[in-house]
């Protein structure tokens, strides 16, 4: 079945493969047919004016958390695909924390052939579990899984506390080139931590979760990816001094790359005061210092990849004390708009960030998509990047509506959304 | 092919090959191409034997033959215990169990009291790697490691070799796949040594996890993926795949080992046509190889593994045995 050509003219185009935005057209049906100074339309075809909006791939968002199969209340495929196609986002990694886990090929399997029915276009990838049932134990079956189509192996938010368990499955992934993403967060250390340790937590009576938490976890791990030769994605980055770290590896040539949330590019520990459950998130908001140097690793590239890291809580989740509730946040909605606020900010270029949710992902997952090049699969959006709005976390599509983000300003309208050419979100 | 000497009765006396000048037989390092060959020369005498109907030989009639297994093994004992009788030794059988050694009897301990029974050739399998050379150092007589830990598995080597070279004629040239657990392989580490030794092209193929680190350097070529590996391979060596090591410690599952590992008939596809297949027993059927593959015997030679297993030890306790006799009468 083919798809009705469109040419999106009288654009402004953020091609991830370079630095500077470009005046030009988009023209497109399952692909891209054509992009820049586009002269002609096929007979037939549908004509957009963007009128001097922004076009640019759809974000690839490589942090999703949905509750299908075993907690569909919190989020289904079909919930997640209309707020992912409102958020901008036409592919989207889910991570295999669910009920079942994600452990073995049945279930990936699963994913792949359900998910497309429900999620209205948008693209679906299952990451598997990297431990069987994620206890950290023994190791799933990397090379079947990845045959099935597993894009990369996790083990959730559970990080893996035996070492020698990480190094035989970093070293086992080699063999089928697997990536294997992991939390860099010391259990010992972290538990019974629910923000950030420092002065506030301190004045809040609430038990921290140190920096060096993190820290020396990813050291570990980092060594673990080099001894091994395996491929590391360092898990939602959160403090200035895993930066250090981060950026000697890459210079060693470790293959590894990392990722951040979009909440801890725009909040810090500061939005937790009030005891806001809904700004409870693992890892924890930092400090200021070291929100900054998180936004500096993504204009300067040490940062790959910003995730929304979408945790669907319900209410029931949140409304608690604040050590009892569940961390987590809603994020596919608002990943663009959040991400926008380092370019309004000038924290970073806009090419940049756009990159670390398109042609970054794409690169480390292997995928054709988030690329304004001819051929390409025709995953695209068209973005106000300076509508202002105020966030009401009762309009957001999600199941859940937990997101810090509820009542602050934001800057970046998704105007539509396509998937292969075909219209999944705008008019 | 070498000139196959036929005699192998007592009245017969045959062209005796070059003198072996090891004490012991402990590691295939230890060896050099020329009393490799030599070996396997002699080995070539006794293997018509298996075919007569009077076996027996009496070369070492009047010595004592001590086999001492730390470890169960059925095929390697009796392979020993075969190939002494069949050359007129006496032989007895030890088996240690750990509850032995947790009765708190060192090695050196057992070696002391068997030492003080005067046996002529002591053939030792330990869990341990280096216990063969250990006992050797505490012994009087000849030592024959028939296994120790992860380290060697000399006669092993040896009679793998010597059948390729029975059915193939030479080694030398020869593409030699060895796949599977190399890392806790006894069995490989001797045969890399050997048949690189010969003039073989080795390849190690095997998941990460079971790949010792640095195996690149043993002058094997690496594999992790078994069809590529496989290429243009004259012989495929599988190694047993250790229960202990399955259920998601090394690799996830048998399923995902046979799958990517196992050595069934389309894997096999990308061997040379024709390629041999071995394997040093006892099998895991459906994890690291198909029946398929083992029971058709166009291709595979496990059985004949088995038979010139007997004459090849035939030949190294022979070997030995000459040492003693001549070490003795100096």
């Amino acid at each position: 079945m083919s798809v009705r050509p469109v040419l999106i003219k009288n654009a402004k185009l953020i091609d991830p493969a370079k630095d500077k935005v470009a005046d030009g057209a988009i023209l497109f049906d399952e692909k891209i047919l054509d992009v820049g100074a586009v002269t002609s339309a096929p007979d037939g075809a549908e004509i957009i004016d963007a009128g001097g909006a922004h076009v640019a791939p759809g974000l690839i968002d490589m942090r999703v958390v949905i509750g299908e199969p075993g907690a569909e209340h919190k989020e289904t495929f079909k919930s997640a695909g209309r707020a992912a196609a409102a958020g901008g986002v036409t592919t989207l990694v889910m991570m295999p924390n669910t009920t079942p886990v994600i452990d073995d090929q049945s279930l990936v399997d699963f994913v792949i052939r359900r998910a497309p029915e429900r999620t209205g276009g948008v693209r679906i990838l299952p990451a598997a579990a990297l431990t069987k049932h994620l206890d950290g134990a023994l190791m799933t079956e990397i090379g079947l899984l990845a045959e099935a189509g597993a894009v990369f192996f996790s083990n959730g938010d559970k990080p893996v506390a035996d070492s020698r368990m990480l190094r035989r499955a970093l070293a086992y992934a080699t063999a089928f080139n697997a990536l294997i993403a992991h939390r860099p967060e010391d259990p010992h250390l972290a538990e019974g931590g629910v923000m950030h340790e420092g002065e506030l937590a301190a004045r809040l009576g609430l038990p921290g979760i140190p920096a060096a938490a993190e820290h020396i976890m990813l050291e570990r791990d980092l060594r673990l990816a080099e001894l091994t030769g395996g491929r590391l994605l360092v898990d939602m980055l959160s403090s200035a001094r895993s930066l250090e770290s981060l950026a000697r590896a890459k210079k060693a040539g470790v293959r590894v790359n990392a990722s951040v949330s979009v909440h801890h590019l725009v909040l810090n520990e500061n939005d937790v005061d009030g005891y806001r459950t809904f700004a409870k998130l693992s890892p924890p908001l930092r400090s200021e210092d070291d929100r900054v140097a998180l936004c500096g690793a993504v204009s300067d590239g040490l940062i790959d990849v910003i995730v929304s890291g979408h945790d669907p809580r319900p209410a029931e989740d949140k409304r608690l004390p604040f050590e009892e509730a569940a961390p987590g946040a809603v994020g596919l909605e608002t990943l663009l708009a959040g991400a926008l606020s380092l370019h309004h900010k000038g924290e970073a270029p806009l090419n940049t960030i756009i990159r670390a949710m398109t042609l970054k992902p794409a690169e480390i997952l292997n995928l054709p998509q988030g690329r304004l090049a001819k051929g390409a699969p025709a995953d695209i959006i068209e973005i106000d990047i300076g509508a202002p709005f105020k966030l009401d976390s009762e309009t957001l599509r999600s199941k859940s509506k937990n997101t810090p983000f509820d009542d602050k300003l934001l800057q970046g309208k998704v105007k539509r959304t396509f998937v292969a050419g075909r219209a999944v979100f705008g008019t | 092919m070498a000139q196959r000497p036929t005699g192998v009765g007592k009245s017969e006396p045959r062209s005796s090959p070059v003198r072996f000048r090891h004490k012991h037989l402990l590691a295939i390092a230890d060896l050099d191409r020329f009393e490799i060959e030599s070996l396997l020369d002699r080995a070539e005498a006794f293997a018509p034997l298996a075919e007569k109907k009077i076996k027996k030989l009496d070369t070492l009639r009047g010595r004592t033959l001590i086999n001492l297994f730390f470890e169960n093994s059925t095929r390697t004992q009796s392979s020993f215990e075969l190939a002494g009788k069949r050359m007129g030794a006496d032989v007895v059988n030890m088996s240690v169990k750990s509850s032995s050694v947790a009765k708190g009897e060192t090695l050196i301990d057992t070696a002391t009291t068997l030492n003080a029974m005067r046996p002529d050739l002591l053939v030792v399998r330990h869990g341990s790697s280096g216990a063969a050379e250990l006992l050797s150092q505490k012994v009087d007589c000849a030592v024959i490691n028939a296994g120790d830990g992860k380290h060697e598995h000399p006669t092993q080597a040896l009679l793998d070799a010597f059948t390729i070279r029975e059915r193939l004629g030479t080694i030398e040239g020869l593409i030699i796949a060895i796949c599977g657990d190399i890392a806790h392989s006894r069995v490989a580490r001797s045969n890399v040594a050997l048949l690189t030794m010969l003039g073989a092209q080795v390849r190690l193929i095997g998941p990460p996890t079971l790949m010792p680190p640095g195996a690149e350097r043993w002058g094997a070529t690496v594999f992790h993926d078994m069809r590529q590996g496989l290429k243009g391979a004259d012989v495929v060596m599988m190694l047993r795949v250790q229960r202990e090591r399955m259920d998601g410690g090394f690799f996830p599952s048998t399923r995902e080992f046979f799958w990517f590992y196992g050595l069934d008939d389309d894997k096999l596809k990308h061997a040379k046509p024709g390629a041999l297949v071995m394997h040093p027993g006892p099998m895991n059927r459906g994890v690291e190889i198909d029946s398929s593959v083992a029971d058709n015997p166009n291709v595979s030679l496990i059985e004949t593994q088995v038979r010139m297993g007997v004459a090849v030890r035939m030949a190294v306790l022979e070997a030995l045995a000459e040492t003693g006799a001549n070490e003795g009468a100096a």
